[in-house]
């Protein structure tokens, strides 16, 4: 049956070439997969080595995929409203069958790339891989790491619970002393700054985490942030491989 | 104790306790392969660099690594439930009050800066100065492997940065710091009664000076006024006076005085950070009392 499959038009325009172990095959599997051609044929040896880059990068990407997955199946419960934000978690936890499973790994996995996005930079200085010529490329992680925890950041108040809206506070106060922008910033005042006029208002949506706060961090979260994580994440994987692939030392022997 | 555990195992300071192990691990494996590479004259890459087709190779290791991260996430998803606290409510403020753990170190830097340096100027300093770790590192060594010996200044100011000012400062904001944003040493009750002994003082007031910051009127006191601008803008000096000492060095005519000029301020920043912890915190271990502001102007503190 399967032998029969193999031969039909469908299955040769699915899978193109057949699987026998040979160089030829190998190399088609890469470049005949528009997932796995993010890859290159070949690598030096070194960089299939764990030891080298620690995996980092790869894991922090694979946790951004769970994220979305699972972010995607909580968006169907979930309602940003402070009416029924924190109702809607509720029925999640107790009554969504695999509900605060899924919760659970959305929170966690979030939790975790926040740490691996740190790891894979640490890693990523200690090989001096940022130096020429990827420069760039370390110019395009920093803003994916602030992209991350900004993610995290938004992400953590939807719950709308005590935890969530008193976090957010404490963490968008700082925007009060912005200097110049801020009310309380040095210079801040002098320019006409008030709690309703300056940076952190137009954060808030208001002169305190309220309601509109909930909508904007929302939209934010699920949206604008993701979106442009993703494209960044699109130039960073292609700088990768433009930069040379992964970095290693010079050797006489490189091609 | 009881109530240490029970901070140390609050499910959303779980991420805290894997962050002390991997940061520990990571720090000795890079360690440990530097030093070798260091000892044996080349780097241990340099041995594999022949070339492997990404299939089966590469794209096993990312699979076996796929499973394991997701074993790990589903079995810690399935033990330990995220937290849902009591309904959002504006008028009961927890104390303390406390944001998420990875900014937790620039909560901690609160205790020593005003909010616009701890949580505005630093942040943005820390972004542009990663951004600019690529273009001031014009050392060409040490680019695809562990080392370091080849790069003994960056390898320390950065581990320096992210192990010490980063990791260390969440762990302590995390673990140590009690309602009020108290010091509890763990084990110690977190009493939220718990009143600082010791009052904060500036620089200039410090024995053996003695210039109070405000004259009796309440204004502002034109000798520490000057004594603490002469203390910041001094200590910032030490940059270009560097730089008139050494500039006909022929490293310093390489990094020009662009990149110079980043790298000295940055560093700078770095230190004087440190040194206005260790203002606050020598004096509090020896029964004085600490010292707040070094620079105090009508418009902002240092
Ligand atoms: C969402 C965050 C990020 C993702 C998904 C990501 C992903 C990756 C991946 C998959 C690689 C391939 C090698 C490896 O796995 O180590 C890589 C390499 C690299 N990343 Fe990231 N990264 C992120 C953030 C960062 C950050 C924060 C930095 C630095 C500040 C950075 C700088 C680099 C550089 C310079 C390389 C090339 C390393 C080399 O050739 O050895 N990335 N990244």
């Amino acid at each position: 049956m399967l032998e029969a499959f193999k031969k039909t038009e469908v299955y040769k325009s699915i899978f193109r070439h057949s699987y026998q172990d040979t160089q030829r095959n190998r190399a088609l599997q890469i470049v005949d997969n528009v997932f796995l051609h993010l890859h290159p044929v070949r690598v030096p040896r070194h960089a299939t080595n764990i030891g080298y880059t620690w995996g980092m990068g790869g894991i922090t990407f694979l946790l951004f995929l769970v994220l979305t997955i699972t972010g995607i199946i909580l968006m169907f419960y979930y309602r940003p409203t402070a009416q029924y934000a924190y109702e809607d978690m509720k029925y999640l936890m107790n009554d969504v069958p695999f509900g605060p499973l899924i919760r659970n790994m959305h929170r966690w996995a979030a939790h975790a790339m926040v740490l691996t996005v740190m790891l894979h930079m640490f890693r990523v200085f200690l090989t001096g891989s940022y130096k020429p010529p990827r420069q760039f490329n370390w110019v395009v992680g920093v803003l994916l790491l602030v992209l991350t925890l900004l993610l995290s950041f938004s992400g953590y108040l939807l719950p709308w619970d005590q935890l969530a809206i008193w976090a957010v506070t404490v963490g968008t106060n700082m925007a009060r002393a912005t200097p110049l922008l801020g009310h309380e910033g040095p210079f801040g005042p002098e320019l006409g700054m008030q709690p309703d006029n300056d940076v952190r208002f137009v954060l808030l949506g208001g002169t305190e985490v309220g309601p509109p706060t909930l909508l904007r961090f929302y939209v934010g979260h699920c949206i604008f942030l993701p979106i442009i994580a993703a494209i960044f994440m699109a130039v960073h994987f292609w700088r990768v491989r433009k930069d040379g692939g992964i970095s290693g030392p010079e050797t006489p022997k490189k091609a | 104790m009881q109530q240490f555990l029970e901070i140390l195992t609050k499910p959303d300071n779980i991420p805290i306790v894997f962050l002390l192990f991997s940061v520990i691990f990571f720090s000795w494996f890079a360690w440990t392969k530097a030093k070798k590479n260091d000892a044996q004259g080349f780097p241990v890459e340099a041995t594999m660099d022949d070339k492997v087709q990404v299939w089966p190779y590469l794209v096993r290791v990312e699979f076996l690594a796929t499973i394991a991260v997701m074993a790990v996430l589903v079995i810690w998803s399935i033990t330990l439930d995220a937290p849902l606290e009591e309904p959002a409510n504006r008028s009961l403020t927890p104390n303390p009050s406390k944001a998420p753990w990875y900014f937790l170190g620039l909560q901690e830097l609160l205790v020593y800066f005003d909010p616009w340096i701890a949580g505005v100027v630093l942040p943005t300093l820390i972004i542009v100065g990663l951004m600019a770790i690529p273009y001031i590192d014009i050392n060409p060594k040490g680019n695809g492997y562990y080392t370091y010996k080849e790069r003994k200044f960056a390898v320390l100011v950065f581990s320096f940065g992210f192990l010490i000012l980063w990791c260390l400062l969440i762990f302590i904001g995390t673990f140590l710091r009690g309602p009020g944003w108290n010091f509890f040493m763990p084990g110690e009750k977190w009493d939220p009664h718990y009143v600082a002994v010791l009052t904060n003082i500036d620089l200039s007031e410090m024995w053996p000076l003695n210039i109070a910051t405000r004259l009796p009127d309440g204004s502002l006191n034109p000798a520490s006024f000057i004594f603490g601008a002469v203390c910041v803008l001094g200590f910032y000096s030490l940059g270009p006076l560097y730089w008139l000492k050494y500039r006909n060095s022929d490293f310093m005519k390489k990094l020009g005085l662009i990149r110079y000029g980043t790298v000295s301020f940055l560093f700078l920043t770095m230190v004087g950070l440190l040194v206005k912890i260790l203002l606050r915190l020598i004096p509090t271990f020896l029964g004085l009392n600490p010292v707040k502001y070094v620079w105090v102007t009508p418009w902002f503190n240092v």
